[in-house]
């Protein structure tokens, strides 16, 4: 599936506060149905520069929570979850139903099927929950397939809140012990793996806790698909930017080897 | 638009790529046949071919700047060999005209490279990437009119097809080393090249964010730079110029027209939208008409 020449302008059509983030949906009437894992990159249209530093110059990296055909006009809506953290993000944060961005997309490799038989072990930490919440909703319900796993950490009960965002049952861990589980959301996916149940790990969030679940798949034999975050000015292979070290020497590019990579492959996930 | 004369490479209109800002393999597999179909250059520069191949640096290789971006890639490459035995063929596949660009340090290095793309029919013209060390001085080879025309004496009897020297813009007199291109026997010159730049830590330390330490500051932040550096080599040399830094519309591309430029090469704005390139040129084309 490959993504249309250029960057479209789309118009944002939903806004909506969930404590710290935002959820923000955008119809895409040229866009088409984006894969659990893949990515956009999104700029607003008007005021992109002249915040913190002048910045943001380049679009923002952002891997959907849903991505739906519109129910008109055409084409999709595409959601997704920001937390400001940072000028690009602040300045998406500000949008409101009916400004207009730039959207390019999708980009990317999603997450893959597990080997049959075995059961997906989801596990996602903070602003990665939107893949991770995308690939759930695919998988639930299906026939003939194992029931998933799903596991959400955070720093404390109020970022929880994005856990409402995973269909079905999830297991929360926060590291304030405020809500579920006190301690590390790594704690439950070794849990689940003690389980002796054949599985393959899918998992989104920031670095720390990605290399914590790729050292664990790697020691227990287990396949782990990492969807990763980096910086990156393209999305598409053109900047050579974004790249993680591979066990095999040399390094991946993010966005077009991944952002789904293979934990195995991977010398480490970069903080 | 009418078409243009490269130093003898024909194109069609004047919109080029900055080597290394695009990289047509990895497009056409996100964006299919739809990059073949509205190909936005006129002729594709490859990103900087060296005879062994590279890694590139360690990350972080980006670093954000107020209307641009600091990069420190290191110039991966497959190498020669890997180049000609798996990228050329995909590349020569392409809608246009290919220049390849090449870099080495030593003279047995670029004799390598330029014997090498100059046989192959594939490859229409070389461009020389001169942001590289001279060994025994440890400066820019680019930076230097002597260094450069001693580079130009191994390289220009080795291809009879056109040849571009990317200058550097980390030079005191860029218009001196593009005279020295010229009187060396370049067939054109391409600037500007990125301007070295830095980026510190956020967290205070005082160290480089950047793994290569320093890196190469684009986009728009630096088009009167590169504008003025293009209007001062045009002031020095009768070659064609092939003028980039941060142009992001045809009203930009214009003013590198006016200032003297023969071409025009968009960069950094094709990371924002990969389309630049085919919005420009038909921009150009239409207000011609």
């Amino acid at each position: 599936m490959t993504a249309g020449f250029g960057r479209r302008p789309v118009l944002v059509t939903g806004r909506e506060v969930m404590g710290p983030y935002v959820r923000l949906a955008v119809h895409d009437p040229g866009g088409e149905i984006s894969a659990p894992g893949r990515f956009h990159m999104l700029a607003a249209r008007d005021g992109w520069g002249g915040g913190e530093d002048e910045r943001p110059y380049l679009p923002r990296a952002l891997s959907p929570l849903r991505c739906d055909p519109a129910p008109t006009g055409g084409g999709v809506v595409v959601e997704f979850v920001l937390h400001d953290v940072g000028p690009g993000t602040h300045r998406l944060c500000a949008l409101r139903p009916g400004d207009p961005a730039w959207l390019l997309g999708p980009l990317g490799g999603g997450f893959r099927p597990a080997p049959a038989g075995h059961r997906p072990v989801l596990v996602a930490g903070g602003i990665g929950v939107p893949p991770i919440a995308h690939l759930a909703g695919t998988l639930l319900g299906r026939t003939g397939m194992q029931e998933p796993f799903v596991a959400a950490g955070f720093r404390d009960r109020a970022h929880a809140v994005a856990a409402l965002l995973l269909p079905g049952e999830a297991a929360v861990a926060t590291d304030d012990g405020s809500a579920g589980h006190a301690g590390r959301v790594t704690d439950l996916l070794e849990d689940a793996l003690d389980a002796d149940l054949p599985s393959t790990v899918y998992a989104c969030g920031p670095g720390p806790m990605l290399e914590a679940v790729r050292r664990i798949c790697v020691e227990r034999g287990v396949p782990g698909q990492l969807a990763l975050e980096s910086p990156m000015a393209c999305g598409f292979g053109a900047c050579f930017g974004c790249v993680v070290p591979l066990v095999e020497g040399g390094y991946a590019r993010v966005c077009v080897d991944g952002p789904v990579l293979d934990a195995d492959r991977l010398a480490e996930v970069p903080a | 638009m009418s078409a243009v004369d490269l130093g003898g490479l024909r194109l069609a209109h004047p919109v080029l790529n900055g080597s290394g800002t695009f990289d047509a393999i990895a497009a056409h597999r996100v964006f299919g046949d739809a990059l073949l179909e509205e190909f936005p250059f006129s002729a594709y520069v490859s990103k900087t071919i060296t005879l062994e191949p590279r890694d590139g640096n360690p990350p972080p290789r980006l670093w954000e700047t107020a209307g641009g971006m600091i990069n420190s890639i290191g110039l991966p490459n497959k190498g020669l060999a890997g180049y000609l035995e798996h990228d050329l063929p995909l590349l020569a596949a392409l809608p246009v005209p290919l220049i390849t660009n090449v870099m080495g340090s030593t003279a047995e290095e670029l004799t390598a490279l330029v014997e090498a793309v100059d046989d192959r029919d594939e490859i229409s013209a070389v461009e020389l990437n001169v942001s590289c060390p001279n060994v025994k001085t440890g400066l820019d080879i680019g930076a230097d009119p002597g260094s450069l025309a001693a580079v130009l004496e191994v390289v220009r009897p080795r291809t009879r097809k056109p040849l571009i020297v990317k200058l550097t813009p980390n030079t005191a007199d860029v218009a001196a080393v593009a005279v020295a291109a010229e009187a060396a026997g370049a067939d054109a010159v391409s600037l500007i090249n990125t301007l070295r730049a830095m980026a510190l830590r956020p967290d205070g330390s005082g160290a480089p964010w950047l793994g290569g330490r320093t890196g190469g500051m684009s986009g728009p932040s630096i088009r009167h730079v590169a504008l003025a550096q293009v209007a001062a080599v045009a002031a020095r040399v009768q070659i064609p110029i092939v003028g980039m830094g941060g142009i992001q519309s045809a009203a930009h591309a214009r003013q590198f027209l006016a200032a003297g430029a023969t071409c025009v090469a968009v960069g950094t704005e094709s990371f924002r939208d990969p389309a630049t390139g085919a919005r420009i040129a038909a921009t150009l084309a239409a207000h011609e008409a």
